[in-house]
């Protein structure tokens, strides 16, 4: 069957098709602030327009196509929640007026708002980035150290133990007498907070490897130092990476908190920021940017992974 | 020719975990001639795989003397290859890359990089360079094995139940391709089995063994056999009998656990 995807783009186009209904047909509750214009049809208009695209694209590119299909009841599903919640505020005032704004004012700060998004988003970035990769250079080299070497584990890893478990934002007081600027205390606590999992994920890699793989090296005449680059760290590499994730996860959380040492912009501090204001829909469209931004970096990560562990039989799927 | 060893009086302790001292080998002497083949045989916990790990250089031995062509063994070394009982292949590498690993570890790659092509011709890998080893059935994880414990020519390749969990007829093929790089490449060879068949199939002189404490028991010269050695007939059934009797299974079974 050649197109037998499409029937699959059916059900998603159909609920698209219904919440566009409801949104443009069925009237407006009096009680949220209208939106200078309807953002939320534009929005699902775009959604219809990409989904259109992909349906016809598959036609001439299979891989495409089916990607699409495989995705397609799942956006739907999606598409029906923003639906429902268009209902239950919009269209009938249901929920709190001032927590739960209409999806047209979401999504108008989006249409209204961008740069300044963006440019927050840009800030958050820099700030991640500076600290996640200090935090997992420190952290490998930190694990790496301990897991081969045995005065460095004795000297240092019963640091580790102490001070690793301690939140990064419990910090704050001492980091921010320490450091010069607002941007380098924030990327410090970062980190932290990706140092320690990556530390001790890294340094329990090591000591979990099967003995054997370090005698055969030997007995084949490599030395310590090759034993570690080519032995040791390949094999220590799926907790690494775990302890990367674990890492990952953790510089986000410190990331929010960090913005709100005196930031200048940043998506955390947007969030926080919109907040005080009472502007609801920004701190939605905030959390949006924010949700799809972690993604995007995760989904990386484990991009990454499988592609450093191909030899692994079975990986765990993020 | 290389690659002749000799032990005399060596004992090796461990500490079991409740911290008693266990003796593991026990006044062991033996000379293996260069170029000739040794099965260490015996029951389980005999120290078998103790004795080649001491050759390797992988444990030390706390009593008695071993020398390889005269020099005391004190480490690990790339003279003598070992195979494992599982293949221990670095599983985060290709087949190719596992075969290359003692070239480049030595800094001879650039030079031998051809020696490494022929390890799996050898062993008759062509064609399975790209593959990873968990893409790669038992025995051809061991044949790959075999090939990256060759490729940097040791004068001596320890071999602990290589075969030990393969089904019969890879083992025999695999068995056969041992044999002939054993000829073609005049090395010595010791492998610990506790396949019967396979030592007396395989060997020179078949070293058996006795536990609690590991001795040697007896040593059995086959090299007046003519080689090759075959797997049924007369010769065979003989050497056979006189295993079996040396290590008390000669008539009926007295050991349960070596019922199999
Ligand atoms: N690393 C070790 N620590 C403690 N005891 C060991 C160790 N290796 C071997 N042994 C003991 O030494 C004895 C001989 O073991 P081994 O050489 O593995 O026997 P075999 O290979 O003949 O089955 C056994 O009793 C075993 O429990
Ligand atoms: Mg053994």
């Amino acid at each position: 069957m050649p197109h037998s995807y499409l029937k699959h783009a059916v059900l998603p186009l159909l609920v698209v098709l219904a919440t566009l209904g409801i949104a443009l047909w069925l009237p407006d509750s009096a009680e949220h602030p209208a939106a200078q214009h309807p953002y939320f049809v534009f929005t699902a208009l775009g959604v219809l327009a990409a989904m259109l695209a992909f349906s016809i694209a598959g036609m001439s590119f299979p891989p495409l196509g089916e990607a699409f299909a495989r995705k397609a009841p799942f956006y739907a599903g999606v598409l029906s929640l923003f639906c429902l919640y268009n209902i239950l505020t919009a269209k009938t005032a249901l929920l709190p007026v001032l927590y739960f704004p209409s999806p047209d004012n979401i999504f108008g700060v989006f249409f209204e708002d961008m740069p300044f998004l963006l440019k927050c988003l840009a800030y958050s970035l820099r700030l991640l980035v500076l600290g996640w990769i200090g935090g997992i250079i420190a952290g490998f080299l930190t694990g790496v150290a301990v897991g081969f070497n045995r005065h460095v584990r004795y000297w240092v890893l019963p640091w580790v133990r102490i001070l690793g478990p301690i939140p990064a934002t419990a910090w704050i007081p001492i980091v921010l007498v320490c450091f010069p600027s607002v941007v380098s205390a924030s990327a410090f606590l970062i980190g932290l907070a990706v140092w320690f999992p990556t530390t001790v994920l890294t340094a329990s890699g090591i000591a979990n490897i099967e003995k054997a793989y370090f005698e055969a090296a030997a007995t084949l005449g490599a030395s310590k130092s090759y034993t570690i680059r080519k032995v040791g760290i390949p094999a220590a590499m799926p907790h690494m990476f775990l302890g990367l994730f674990n890492g990952t996860c953790a510089s986000f959380l410190t990331l929010v908190t960090a913005e709100m040492l005196g930031a200048k912009y940043g998506i955390g501090w947007y969030i926080n920021w919109q907040k005080e204001m009472m502007a609801y829909p920004n701190v939605y469209a905030g959390l949006m940017v924010m949700s799809l931004s972690c993604f995007a970096l995760l989904t990386l990560l484990f991009r990454v992974r499988n592609k450093v562990l191909v030899w692994q039989k079975g990986v765990i799927q993020w | 020719m290389v690659g002749g060893i000799a032990i005399s009086h060596l004992g090796k302790r461990f500490k079991n975990p409740q911290g008693e001292d266990i003796t593991a080998l026990s006044d062991i002497s033996l000379n293996i001639r260069p170029g000739s083949f040794v099965s260490l045989i015996g029951p389980s916990g005999c120290g078998k795989s103790t004795l080649l790990r001491i050759i390797a250089g992988l444990e030390h031995a706390e009593e008695g003397e071993i020398t390889l062509d005269g020099a005391p063994i004190a480490g690990p070394g790339c003279d003598r290859g070992f195979m494992f009982q599982s293949h221990m292949l670095f599983k985060w590498m290709t087949i190719y890359d596992n075969v290359a690993f003692g070239l480049r570890a030595r800094g001879l790659y650039r030079e031998q990089a051809g020696r490494v092509d022929e390890m799996l011709g050898i062993v008759g890998l062509k064609g399975f360079e790209k593959h990873y080893p968990h893409q790669l059935s038992g025995g051809m994880c061991q044949r790959a094995s075999l090939a990256r414990a060759l490729v940097g020519h040791p004068k001596v390749l320890l071999l602990d139940e290589p075969l030990g969990a393969l089904d019969a007829f890879t083992r025999m093929n695999i068995q056969d391709e041992i044999a002939r790089i054993w000829k073609e490449q005049s090395m010595t060879m010791v492998m610990v089995t506790h396949d019967v068949d396979e030592a007396i199939y395989m060997s020179d002189s078949i070293v058996v063994m006795t536990p609690r404490p590991g001795r040697i028991k007896q040593i059995l010269d086959l090299s007046d056999l003519p080689r090759p050695h075959a797997r049924s007939g007369d010769d065979f059934l003989r050497c056979r009998a006189k295993v079996l009797r040396i290590l008390d299974y000669g008539g009926k079974i007295q050991k349960p656990e070596y019922a199999i």
